[in-house]
């Protein structure tokens, strides 16, 4: 009975409930349709007669855009050169294209004279021109002129202000009214309005310069560069500080800000604002009015408090600890703070209205900062908390990879500004903003390599592509000519029986002539024989006759199997931009002697895979060639055994990763037969033998010839030099080795696929 | 706080109490209640609807000729002409946006008018049909209000598409007497077609003050940078004009010019060019003998031949876009429509949407002195680059050129990213077209770090009841130098865990959490306990890897952050008498997964995991209990594009993923099981993101001959 009564009752329930969702849903829809309605009423109409509207234009009118009483192209341009100077100047009304088309893109600096005063920041600018690829002695083939006055701080009250310099242009016999000048400035203006005034007539030239107003900017022509201290470094330059990615951000604070408050005058307004958002616990917002001689003047009620406060937080604590970084404008619209923050992955919040941000031509700022308004100062707090935790990791990220890639050093930034303009020269021939805004940076991407982004090795994920499924085998031949010794024979054989294999091209580094092609071993796969010039930086020249995105690189008397070929190939597929090889070596810091070692010992770690034997990226031979100063390239060619361990320098400054070691298989070391070396080619060739697959056991022990030592001591000249030139150490350890899946296990050989890699 | 981000629950969610039925008294509630939706309902139901249809009719019935007229005294005020120093902080008035929680701005049409002047004669063609498109799809859009004074911006329904068709003075006056114009702050205007004769002004002459302008056309001396919007001169034949895409490869013609009324000396220019390669390149021009009735603009000839244009735009690689007149040309989205890469040759010209559009990507840029050398200059470009442009021009009309309604709504887009700039649209979102997006990745731990050593791990212990086995690990574990702290994830929620005295004393904290479910899923949740970024996942049975072996794990992961790096590896396989995946644990040379029985990953995985996984995956491996570690993995390959890495040489592992051991059909059973998974996990991601590689990370100087205490990680591989 009581069963059925509750079924009864539940039949009952449920056909209410049934009937109430279907009413409900009717009702709902009702409500909402008269809502949408009543808004469709204020919406903009949908007009009866819409299909008869005539069109904003006659097709006729769209398609024949052209006026014949108009001045000619060449006529309208030759009208622009006179009409667009001064405060309207572009590239291509005030720069002289042509004198860059003869010669490239060189930069001459003029030479500095006897009495002339120079800050040392401008030395160092000087200096990092003088070091860079495109400095040029003779001003008959220069494209962009640096002057040798100092016109960073044009601040007449400073002490660095240099005096006439209007006159002392207009005594310059080069400077043709400022045409394809380049200007840098850090300071301009004075108080008490801290306008862009430089206080001599540039000209035509272009300016590049920190704290750039937009106003002022001129476009496509002006570079806008950071504010940086007089402590920045030359070169290398310090890394970011973020050590690790973790979400949420595990920071202390969320926002902070310390630093002067003016109590009036220009940049007054914000930075007096900025103490409302502090809220003691995840908010740090602290400004002290102590500023100038006579603050005391000025102080208002909130000072003593202030200045108390403002003591008890410590700077850099703050900039280790937190999200988040205030970036207020000061008197000027950049400031040092910008640097700073970015350095320390503390993503910068920019409160500086009108402030062309530093080479905003060409970086992304909106994925690294959040670019606030003075105005909305108040909503700073809630828009920094509404900023999802992904998206802050993403924002740490890019901090670091832009600190790192255009500003930690004086260099850098210099560089940048250069590229920039040469940029400009020729658009077809330029980076695009992905290049730019993506890892590893503009500087390390050469646009006269190739303008496609699947012909580098950095952007294979972000874009889909794969790297080509076939490699270059890259043979240095140094032995006597004549006969060709059994090593590169076994080696050509090896090689091209490799499935993946789609050509060998052979470096002849000797001057007496190959072998003809008649000597030459068949083999499945094409050999190309190419006369080298005899020097060792050589074998890393872009040879056109490289086809493929792999080159394997070996000597000719390195000895390899084709397993070992394939397998690594293979496993450089899966690397493609770092340095795939065999033989490895490791550098450490030799406390003792406070410089860099470097020891070929069997060591639980490798730094250097020898360019005897493995794979990389053919970009890294236009990299090498291209990016690198001569000057370093004639280093190397004067050291013994130096190319290589620049080669692995310069790949790791690229990708800020070790190489990787593959399996090599155990073998004993062979007497490698006496071969005739070409002496005469090749001066600093290394003897053979130690640069073979199997030098790990060919450490420089002690007894080992004087040669041998001489060139371990030269090799460790070499890192030295190297880590002297870039300003630190590149070179990354790493602590493993990959082998093939199965490698040593114990199951049968038939079921492995490397088996002869065990023998 | 307003904000839309997902907070963090600290545990997992928390289970439900079921309700239990209780009485009458809750009957009669709810009978009661579902008779008073009854009788509401029905109330509604049958109430009159005359309103709501009377009110739709009128207006939906209206016509332009319709709306009110507006006289316009001659003396009424004229704004000033447009600021050149106008900026976003010194023009607009970034008060009236707000801060709100959907980072949108919000977009006011004043009303449709007529405007005449005092003769009664009108100030211009009431509106043209692109631009009734225009606002048309504003007012769809999620920007719209209705609201005067909720707007942040207010786009008069004025038509200055074509100053042209207007009269200046009239208009400008017309444009001051909105009611809400105040100097024309936060107003935007948007025009096609500025200046005219004699000296074409690239940019609108209507006075207007401080208003935006979104204009077609702009050079870089009248664009005032991150204030006005340069938009593309719309081309009416995209819509008339179906061209299916053409898929990207070379084309019959390697340069085509179609304008018609080109200057003499671009003429002449191109005629050089021809004259030098021959048949490669294609100059049109307007035909001279068509018969009646041919419309002129779909026509163009060269010589005697006649073509069909825009179709014949299809045939080339390369088509020129010269500057008229004016600098903006309508042709360019015919081009781009077309998916021939546009060469534009116009100096100064800002091309449209440049803010955001990356167009070195879609066009050549060649400067008007260099057109001599065009034909050089785009042969040095690689093949495969010009098939990338040819997509992405076809990608951009698709997107931003191809009606009223994608210029409009890009526009108001650009003008939100720089009011909301911390919610901006980014640079792949704005540029990637689907393909792209499609098969790239973007690696969220994409900055190339080492972690620093001494940071350690946190293994993460999941565990049932086998609680003998569980302090067996770990101990183990607890023997790994770098291990900073042990998390237990006790998911029984029937038995309590063991009393702190119980527990094995180790050298760092141990904690113990326990879960609201018996879910898998509580394995990979980013419990805040977990304070390093590296983590081991560790099965409550895997007793079997030694110190030195978990210790090189985290070399290794260190090395690589940004991936899985397991112990045990597994395969997948494409079955082709099946037609579907199978999972493949047999002793294979290749792998494509680590089992999560013991891997080492990053954190944010977790987080991704918890939050991000897509599909009903998550919920699927909790109702299935069983294949959390694929989707783990398929979900890394997938965000990262990178294989796993297995360490060290295979051992004899208790068969770590399967519940029961003995017998075959067990093990068969699991297979199929695990199988089901890739296959279900494949299509949900819609791809298979796994990547299949041949190696495994050993130690430096593994098997190596050499002297075992000096290698750093001796006790590697024992079985």
């Amino acid at each position: 009975m009581q069963t059925r009564k509750k079924y009864i009752f539940l039949t009952f329930l449920a056909s209410w409930l049934l009937l109430f969702f279907f009413g409900g849903d009717q009702l709902r829809r009702f409500a909402f349709f008269s809502g949408r309605k009543a808004e469709a009423r204020r919406n903009w109409p949908r007009w009866t007669d819409r299909s008869l509207l005539k069109s904003f234009a006659d097709p006729e009118e769209l398609q024949r855009d052209g006026d014949p009483s108009l001045l000619s192209p060449r006529e309208r341009r030759a009208a622009w050169l006179s009409v667009y100077r001064s405060s309207r100047c572009r590239m291509e009304t005030c720069f002289d294209f042509s004198r860059c088309e003869r010669n490239g893109f060189k930069v001459f600096t003029y030479p500095q004279e006897r009495g002339q005063p120079i800050s040392d920041t401008y030395s160092k600018i000087l200096s990092s021109i003088e070091r860079s690829r495109y400095h040029t002695l003779n001003p008959e083939e220069a494209c962009l002129f640096i002057l040798s006055i100092d016109t960073l701080d044009r601040d007449h009250l400073s002490g660095q202000y240099v005096r006439d310099v209007d006159e002392k242009i207009r005594g310059f016999p080069l400077w043709n009214g400022g045409r394809n000048h380049l200007i840098f400035n850090l300071y301009s203006g004075t108080w008490p309005s801290y306008t862009g005034e430089l206080g001599f007539d540039i000209g035509q030239a272009i300016l590049a310069k920190a704290s750039f107003d937009s106003e002022s900017f001129r476009p496509g022509f002006d570079v806008s560069i950071p504010l940086f201290s007089k402590e920045h470094p030359q070169r290398g330059g310090h890394r970011g500080w973020l050590s690790q990615d973790s979400v949420p951000p595990k920071k202390k604070y969320l926002l902070v800000f310390k630093g002067k408050r003016y109590l009036t005058g220009i940049g007054s307004g914000t930075r007096n604002a900025l103490h409302h958002i502090h809220n003691g616990q995840d908010i740090i917002s602290l400004t002290t009015c102590k500023h100038g001689k006579d603050w005391e003047k000025h102080k208002d009620t909130r000072c003593d408090k202030d200045n108390v406060d403002y003591e008890r937080f410590d700077y850099q604590e703050l900039l280790h600890n937190s999200t988040f970084c205030i970036v207020p404008r000061g008197r000027r619209l950049g400031s040092f703070r910008f640097l700073e923050a970015l350095q320390a992955a503390c993503i910068p919040v920019l409160l500086s209205d009108g402030w062309e941000l530093p080479f905003a031509e060409a970086i992304d700022w909106g994925r690294a900062a959040v670019v606030g308004s003075e105005r909305l100062l108040l909503q700073i707090p809630s828009a920094v908390r509404c900023i999802r935790p992904e998206r802050v990791l993403a924002f740490q990220q890019q901090t670091q990879f832009l600190w790192d890639a255009y500003f930690s050093s004086v260099d850098k930034i210099v560089h940048t500004t250069l590229e920039i303009i040469k940029d400009r020269l020729s658009p077809h021939r330029s980076r695009s903003r992905f290049l730019w805004n993506t890892l590893p940076g503009g500087l390390l991407v050469l646009p006269d390599f190739s303008t496609h982004l699947g012909d580098f090795p950095f952007y294979y994920l972000q874009h889909g592509y794969s790297p080509s499924k076939k490699f270059t085998a890259f043979i240095r031949a140094v032995s006597q000519a004549g006969s060709l010794s059994q090593p590169i024979l076994r080696l050509i054989q090896a090689v091209s029986g490799s499935q993946y294999c789609a050509q060998i091209v052979v470096l002849w580094s000797c001057e007496k002539p190959p072998p003809p092609s008649g000597k030459w071993p068949q083999s499945a796969v094409p050999v190309t024989i190419i006369q080298g010039s005899g020097k060792l930086s050589d074998r890393f020249f872009p040879f056109e006759a490289i086809q493929t995105d792999a080159v394997l690189s070996l000597d000719e008397d390195t000895s390899l199997s084709t397993s070992e070929v394939d397998f690594a190939f293979l496993v450089w597929r899966s690397f493609p931009e770092r340095i795939v090889g065999f033989p490895t070596q490791s550098h450490f810091w030799d406390a003792e002697q406070g410089r860099w070692g470097y020891t070929s010992k069997w060591t639980n770690e490798l730094s250097i895979v020898l360019t005897a034997a493995a794979f990389y990226h053919r970009y890294y031979h236009s990299l090498f060639t291209e990016y690198l100063p001569a000057a370093l390239r004639e280093l190397v060619d004067g050291l013994a055994a130096c190319e290589d361990i620049l080669m692995n320098v310069l790949v790791a400054a690229v990708t800020k990763l070790p190489p990787v070691k593959v399996t090599q298989r155990k073998q004993h070391k062979e007497v490698v037969a006496q071969q005739a070396e070409c002496r005469d080619g090749a001066a600093g060739t290394p003897p053979p033998g130690q640069r073979s697959p199997s030098a790990p056991h060919a450490a420089p022990a002690k007894g080992k010839g004087s040669a041998g030592s001489r060139r371990f001591s030269q090799r460790q000249d070499c890192l030295d030099q190297l880590a002297d030139w870039f300003g630190y150490m590149p070179l990354v350890s790493s602590q493993l080795r990959l082998d093939p899946v199965l490698f040593k296990d114990q199951v049968s050989v038939l079921r492995k696929k490397y088996p002869s890699l065990e023998k | 706080i307003m904000c839309a981000s997902a907070k963090y629950n600290t545990r997992g969610p928390a289970l439900i109490p079921r309700m239990k039925t209780k009485h009458r008294i809750y009957y009669i509630t709810l009978f009661s209640i579902v008779l008073l939706g009854l009788i509401a309902t029905g109330m509604f139901q049958f109430w009159p609807h005359s309103i709501e249809s009377s009110s739709d009719w009128t207006v939906e019935k209206r016509s332009v000729h319709d709306v009110p007229v507006v006289k316009l005294p001659a003396d009424s005020p004229i704004p000033e002409r447009g600021d050149l120093s106008c900026r976003m902080h010194t023009c607009f008035d970034v008060y009236r946006c707000g801060f709100n929680p959907k980072n949108k701005i919000k977009v006011y049409i004043y009303s449709l008018k007529k405007y005449v002047d005092e003769y009664g004669t009108l100030v211009s063609n009431t509106i043209s049909r692109e631009y009734n498109e225009l606002l048309t799809a504003i007012s769809d859009s999620e920007f719209y209000t209705d609201d005067v004074n909720r707007a942040c911006l207010f786009v008069p329904s004025i038509d200055v598409l074509n100053q042209n068709a207007l009269r200046i003075k009239e208009t400008a006056q017309a444009l001051a007497q909105l009611s809400r114009w105040d100097r024309g702050t936060n107003h935007l205007l948007f025009n096609m077609l500025p200046g005219g004769p004699p000296d074409y002004n690239t940019a609108l002459d209507v006075p207007r003050d401080r208003a935006l302008l979104a204009g077609g056309g702009f050079s870089t001396w009248t664009y005032r940078q991150g204030y006005d919007v340069s938009i593309p001169v719309y081309s009416p034949l995209s819509g008339e004009v179906d061209l299916p895409e053409r898929g990207p490869g070379p084309r019959r013609y390697f340069i085509l010019s179609s304008q018609m009324a080109l200057h003499p000396e671009y003429h002449l220019e191109l005629e050089a060019l021809q004259a030098e390669n021959g048949e490669s390149v294609l100059i049109l021009d307007k035909c001279t003998n068509l018969s009646d009735g041919v419309p002129a603009v779909r026509k163009r000839c060269y010589k005697n031949q006649v073509f069909d244009y825009p179709q014949v735009l299809q045939e080339s690689t390369f088509c020129v876009v010269l500057r008229g007149a004016r600098l903006g040309q309508a042709v360019l989205s015919d081009v781009l429509q077309a998916g021939c890469v546009p060469v534009i040759i116009a100096d100064s010209y800002i091309l449209p949407f440049s803010e955001v559009l990356d167009w070195k990507r879609a066009s050549v840029v060649i400067p008007e002195e260099k057109m001599p050398e065009m034909y050089s200059i785009l042969q040095s470009i690689p093949q495969r680059q010009i098939e990338e442009m040819q997509r992405q021009a076809r990608w951009f009309w698709e997107a931003y050129f191809r009606s009223m309604k994608a210029i409009a709504l890009a526009t108001l887009q650009i003008i939100n990213d720089r009011i909301y700039p911390y919610a901006a649209i980014s640079y792949e979102e704005w540029n990637d077209p689907p393909a792209v997006k499609w098969s790239s990745v973007s690696n969220p731990l994409f900055l190339p770090l080492i972690p620093p050593q001494s940071q350690g791990f946190t293994a993460v212990v999941l565990t049932y009841d086998r609680v003998e086995s569980l302090f067996r690990v770990i101990t183990e574990v607890s023997k790994v130098p770098s291990l900073s702290k042990l998390l237990v994830v006790w998911n029984n929620q029937n038995k309590n865990p063991p009393e702190d005295s119980l527990w094995p004393k180790i050298r760092v904290p141990l904690k113990v959490v326990r879960t609201a479910e018996n879910k898998l899923s509580n394995r990979f949740f980013p419990y805040d306990e977990i304070e390093t970024e590296a983590v081991l996942a560790i099965d409550d049975d895997i007793i079997m890897l030694t110190s030195d072996e978990l210790q090189f794990g985290y070399e290794v992961w260190r090395e690589f952050p940004d991936r899985l790096v397991g112990y045990p590896g597994r395969l997948h396989l494409w079955d082709h008498e099946m037609n579907k995946w199978k999972y493949e644990s047999e002793w294979t040379n290749e792998v494509s997964m680590v089992l999560t029985g013991a891997a080492f990953y990053h954190k944010y995985f977790n987080y991704l995991y918890t939050y991000k996984m897509p599909g009903d995956i998550k919920n699927w491996v909790d109702a299935h209990m069983n294949c959390e570690d694929i989707a783990m993995n398929f979900l890394v390959a997938n965000v990262t594009g990178k294989s796993v890495i297995k360490v060290t040489p295979r051992k004899k592992f208790k068969c770590p993923e399967c519940t029961a051991i003995d017998g075959l059909s067990l093990d068969q059973t699991h297979m199929v099981e695990r199988s089901e998974c890739i296959n279900k996990f494949a299509s949900v991601f819609g791809t298979m993101p796994l990547k299949v590689v041949e190696h495994r990370a050993d130690p430096v100087l593994y098997k190596d001959d050499f002297p075992e205490k000096l290698k750093s990680f001796p006790n590697i591989g024992s079985l």
